[in-house]
């Protein structure tokens, strides 16, 4: 079972796929562009990996003094962060080097608190697609990463759809791409995940409560090339779902 | 079956059960804390700052999010995990926001300030900032808050921290490297700030650390008293 949640014609809605895009929990069929669809559930604590993938810790070496040895690399964010599918993500004026990270998303949907591995995956409610930016202009060596780099207004794209844990028998299973503008520029493998999903769940369980609603942002695979005002980011994770960003430039958010 | 989706789906952001007697009423969930705004806390590290890993000091502030696992109020009972000797106790204003503040100057900024509270951060002490892991900040009820939302001027406030009824700490709010309504602009640049959500002024220099058994208790003029205790 797949969900969203979109707002239509003056009310927010539940909605399921439809042959025409989705159907409203009322009936109505529509195309998904006449609708503004939002994060697919409701969000607690977001909490993030860095450098989950064996690959994205090799690209990014030069720049980082971890090995994939070490503790999971977990950072949170906020709220504010969060955008819906076709959204519009701001570009700072004086950014270089600001990049999409295509995640699979894992929402908790029973408390844990120190799950072991083997049980962990009793607690997932079920997966989205996380589009999860940075600016890496701002980055500074004081509690990385910090949050003018990770945690901006819009970086923390979700949806379209919430599937159902029971129709992902296997989260390390998954193929995931991102496409810049229709070309390719990013894929990897969740089997390549340094620390699988039932691990995170193991670790964060270990020190703190995991509510429902709580998202794990999985990490991103190699391959996050910068992106420009007016480009249009997709993220894809097969069997999840297409979310599809754009980048907006100073002047649409009126600054 | 243990997975309850409809509660994943359809459960609000769960606020903590502190309430106020005017708007915004009650906290969003969402609190913002800020680490060496303290003159004193950047002193003590000294030439590190320019050193690997650190290479420069501070730029932008420097922040970190309290889960909403963390949030408590007053009379808490802090649960010492058993791989933690002791927390710092970190005393601090917290900044309740009253109106969005999106990209503000700092002249309008305490506009977007409902209010203030007290707020006491346990942390499990750790000495590099680099990249501290969340297990230091994200512990299960480790973020007091409360009684009171009063409009005291975060600038000139004296917080009293005692441990077990002796004086432990007197933190001037007002001796922050950013004032509240610096932190706000440089802040909300980046980050819109919405009503509810709590922006912590920042933790001090030499905060002292708390075991298993002792009390603690925070008091400021117009604020009440923030009491709790390590388990």
């Amino acid at each position: 079972m797949k969900t969203a949640r979109v707002a239509y014609a003056g009310a927010l809605h539940e909605a399921v796929p439809h042959a025409r895009g989705l159907q409203l929990d009322d009936g109505r069929a529509l195309a998904e562009e006449e609708v503004v669809w939002l994060p697919p559930f409701d969000v607690g604590t977001i909490i993030a990996l860095g450098l989950n993938y064996a690959d994205h810790v090799k690209e990014l070496s030069r720049e980082l003094t971890v090995t994939a040895k070490d503790e999971p690399l977990v950072f949170l964010k906020g709220p504010g962060s969060l955008l819906g599918h076709r959204g519009v993500t701001r570009r700072p004026r004086d950014a270089t080097f600001m990049h999409y990270e295509c995640e699979l998303a894992v929402v908790i949907g029973a408390p844990a608190k120190g799950v072991v591995r083997a049980d962990a995956l009793r607690h997932v409610a079920g997966y989205t697609v996380c589009n999860d930016y940075a600016v890496r202009d701002y980055l500074e060596n004081w509690y990385r990463p910090n949050l003018r780099v990770k945690n901006r207004d819009g970086g923390t794209v979700l949806g379209p759809w919430f599937v159902d844990a029971a129709d992902v028998p296997d989260p390390q299973a998954l193929a995931l791409r991102t496409f810049v503008n229709g070309q390719r520029t990013q894929q990897g493998h969740t089997s390549n995940m340094v620390n699988d999903v039932a691990s995170l769940i193991e670790y964060l369980s270990s020190f703190m409560t995991l509510n429902p609603g709580d998202v794990i942002l999985t990490g991103t695979p190699d391959g996050v090339v910068n992106v420009n005002p007016g480009d249009e980011v997709v993220c894809e994770i097969d069997g999840i779902g297409r979310l599809v960003n754009t980048l907006g430039d100073d002047s649409v958010f009126g600054r | 079956m243990l997975v309850n989706k409809a509660a994943a789906q359809h459960l609000a952001m769960a606020a903590p059960e502190i309430h106020f007697e005017r708007a915004p009423w009650r906290l969003s969930g969402q609190v913002i804390g800020v680490a060496l705004n303290d003159p004193a806390a950047l002193a003590a590290l000294g030439g590190a700052v320019h050193a690997p890993p650190y290479k420069a000091p501070p730029q932008a502030p420097v922040l970190y999010i309290k889960p909403r696992n963390t949030l408590a109020g007053i009379g808490a009972r802090v649960v010492l995990p058993a791989d933690v000797a002791e927390f710092e106790l970190g005393a601090t204003l917290g900044l309740v926001i009253g109106r969005t503040a999106c990209a503000v100057p700092a002249a309008q900024a305490l506009a977007h300030v409902a209010g203030c509270t007290l707020v006491l951060d346990l942390s499990v002490p750790h000495d590099s900032f680099y990249r501290p892991s969340v297990r230091f900040k994200a512990r299960d009820g480790s973020c007091l808050i409360g009684p009171l939302m009063a409009a005291v001027d975060p600038d000139t406030t004296t917080l009293l921290l005692s441990v077990d009824g002796e004086p432990a700490q007197a933190v001037a709010a007002g001796r922050m490297l950013r004032s509240a309504a610096r932190l706000i602009a440089d802040v909300s640049e980046f980050m819109t700030l919405r009503p509810g959500d709590l922006l912590l002024l920042g933790l001090p220099a030499s905060a002292p650390r708390v075991h298993a058994g002792q009390r603690f208790a925070l008091t400021a003029a117009g604020l009440g008293t923030l009491e709790g205790c390590v388990a």
